[in-house]
């Protein structure tokens, strides 16, 4: 059995046994690992998790409906360098002195291993993944202006998210290793908790999870509140004193669960809320 | 083995192809799939893109392993007392062979076995130590039939916990985008960018003295117009024409998105939504209509003759100057495909069923393609040259 450096969880990160097998997994295949799920799910949580666990440090690179693959590689100053050259500034024969990496290409050439995270790739242009095909394969890519090829010293351990906004290309999906991050059941949903309110009252995470899992049942609400709104939710609740047999009748600090303006008016015409 | 789990996959309908096959067994020597669990966990990791997959990947797996669905080389008999092997705890035997080699044993083996085997390290069966079968103390192996101990994989499988998840779509968003993305016209209409080249070639004619060029960005000129049928025989259709419609108003570069909706044929009133009964005249649309616009009608076009081809006297349709003798519905599509040429159709019902009065009297008028991606990208062609 090959072995490689397993990821165990993190101290303030609750992953499933699934989850868990499924980073190592991506790990020892030295895949990506495209992770999907509702917002909130802990998605982007998951690298700075494995990052922490395994002690390398996380780059990150978010992406913007317009990042272009080629930026994550690298930049070619053209600007600085004609600049230069009219202002005899520096050797301007010296290409590369204008070339900049960008985060993959920062990411292939450090001296130890780190975690990369691509994060929100939906966000980008539908080609995007696309064009990133064979730098995340080969983890090498050309810089043509200087002939000069950039390949991985260490293949980083690449965490991918997504919203699911837009379908992502069947060849990029291939490639990937994928795990889609359920919604946590009661159980799990009490050890996320503790491990981030530690000093919280059991009874007022226990009426407040109650609560929760209420509000995410009723039908037709657009953004029903997820993981981290329940951790705003909780904490804004511990901070003002909440009684937790209040929150079984009224709903204070609704707003920190429910960000859209229809999703109040449904909740309300269903007599929850305040 | 593994190839029946593929097989069922693939039954699924989970495009699995060599690529993800040839992962998988990666995985397997790299050591990843060590007992049943491992291999339902690593399996579906690395086969299903989406987690609408994973409950074809549950069946699938429930299917291959749990002995339904077996294919005829192995028998029910031969799987009965696989699973009926007992727990051996023993020294594992180890077994030098690649996941290849050892596949291409296992099918060997299974050809040349004819009956039942217990013990020993060569047949399929249990408590051996031949790499093939179940609860066997080899070190690497082919397990068959059977669970691993603990929670099984095959209970959380037959759990079908994914089963809200599946989507069985014949058309994804993605297509639908990526085939409207053709439709573009870009022109030089936004603000205005550094034009790095043309810098640099009027830098070198001015003798390194900087002069800047700086030109428009390309933008989208194409507006598009959704118009969408609806209710009675579209009912079936709604899924579909749902995905269209997001992936359009998704669509990010068009200039502007505009949808509307009517009922068989448009008749002197556009919809903006057909149940609560928000119109606007059709005259007013036409006006808005440039030379940049696009529409795409969606509808079956079946329906009552008298529907597309009555003039009727504006009372019940609502259309046309009773004093001009009235309005057909035809009438009022030759009206707005006159104004706004670059139209096309898209029917969901397949071509074979557009045998009909009424689709052949509005596919004369419009052009008129299948809802597929096929026929969407054709049409987006046929926009793009409207004649």
């Amino acid at each position: 059995m090959t072995s490689f450096r397993r990821f165990e969880g993190a101290q303030k990160y609750i992953a499933d046994d699934g989850l868990l097998s499924d980073v190592n997994a991506a790990i020892a295949l030295q895949r990506p690992l495209l992770v999907r799920g509702e917002p909130g799910t802990g998605k982007t949580a998951l690298a700075h998790a494995i990052s922490e666990s395994l002690g390398m440090p996380l780059m990150t690179w978010h992406i913007k409906s317009t990042t272009s693959a080629k930026e994550g590689l690298y930049e070619y100053d053209v600007v600085q360098r004609l600049n230069d050259s009219r202002f005899d500034e520096g050797d301007i024969s010296d290409i590369s002195k204008y070339i900049k990496l960008g985060v993959l290409g920062r990411s292939f050439t450090t001296e130890e291993p780190v975690v990369l995270l691509i994060d929100e790739i939906d966000k980008a242009d539908i080609e995007f993944p696309n064009d990133l095909l064979r730098e995340l394969d080969e983890m090498a890519f050309t810089i043509p202006e200087t002939d000069r090829t950039i390949k991985a010293i260490h293949r980083p351990v690449t965490i991918i998210t997504s919203n699911a906004e837009r379908e992502l290309p069947d060849a990029f999906l291939r490639r990937c290793v994928f795990h889609y991050i359920a919604f946590p059941d009661p159980a799990r949903l009490r050890k996320i908790v503790d491990a981030h309110m530690p000093e919280l009252e059991t009874s007022l995470i226990e009426a407040g999870i109650a609560r929760f899992y209420g509000i995410r049942k009723v039908q037709g609400l657009r953004k029903p509140p997820s993981t981290s709104e329940l951790l705003d939710w909780l904490f804004v609740l511990a901070r003002s004193g909440a009684d937790p047999d209040a929150i079984a009748n009224r709903m204070p600090f609704l707003g920190t669960l429910i960000k859209q303006e229809r999703d109040l008016e449904i909740l309300s015409k269903k007599r929850w809320g305040r | 083995m593994f190839s029946l789990l593929f097989f069922n996959l693939r039954s699924q309908g989970v495009k699995v192809g060599l690529n993800e096959w040839l992962t998988f067994l990666d995985g397997v020597r790299r050591g990843l799939v060590v007992d049943m669990e491992s291999l339902y966990g690593f399996g579906r990791a690395v086969i299903c893109t989406s987690e609408a997959q994973y409950d074809a990947w549950d069946v699938a797996y429930h299917a291959t392993f749990a002995g339904v669905e077996l294919p005829p080389e192995i028998s029910d008999k031969m799987l009965d007392w696989l699973r009926d092997a007992e727990q051996v705890v023993g020294e594992r035997h180890h077994i030098d062979m690649t996941p290849e080699e050892l596949r291409e044993a296992f099918m060997k083996r299974l050809q040349e076995q004819k009956e039942r085997h217990d013990g020993g390290n060569r047949w399929i069966g249990t408590k051996g130590r031949s790499p093939f079968g179940n609860s066997g103390t080899a070190d690497q192996g082919v397990r068959v039939g059977g669970s691993g101990g603990g929670r099984s994989a095959m209970e959380v499988a037959g759990e079908r916990r994914w089963l809200d998840y599946r989507v069985d779509t014949t058309l994804q968003m993605r297509d639908f985008q990526v085939a409207l993305r053709a439709l573009r016209n870009l022109a030089r209409d936004g603000s205005y960018e550094l034009d790095i080249d043309g810098t640099i070639d009027k830098t070198a004619k001015n003798a390194g003295d900087i002069e800047l060029d700086w030109q428009r960005e390309r933008i989208n000129k194409v507006h598009l117009v959704l118009l969408m049928d609806t209710g009675g025989s579209m009912r079936p259709h709604t899924r579909l024409v749902e995905k269209l419609l997001t992936a359009a108003s998704e669509s990010k570069g068009f200039k502007t998105f505009a949808s509307w909706q009517f009922h068989n044929v448009p008749y002197g009133w556009l919809y903006s939504d057909y149940a609560t009964y928000d119109r606007t005249p059709i005259d007013e649309v036409l006006r808005g209509l440039t030379p940049n616009h696009r529409l795409v009608w969606v509808g079956d076009a079946s329906m009552a003759p008298w529907e597309l081809f009555t003039r009727a006297s504006g009372s019940y349709f609502m259309g046309g100057d009773p004093a001009q003798g009235g309005v057909s519905g035809l009438d009022w599509l030759q009206m707005i495909q006159r104004r706004c040429p670059a139209s096309v159709w898209l029917n969901p019902d397949p071509p074979q069923y557009w045998d009909h009065p009424t689709v052949r009297a509005i596919g004369s008028t419009i052009p008129m393609f299948p809802l597929t991606v096929a026929g969407l990208r054709d049409a987006v062609r046929r926009l793009k040259q409207p004649r």
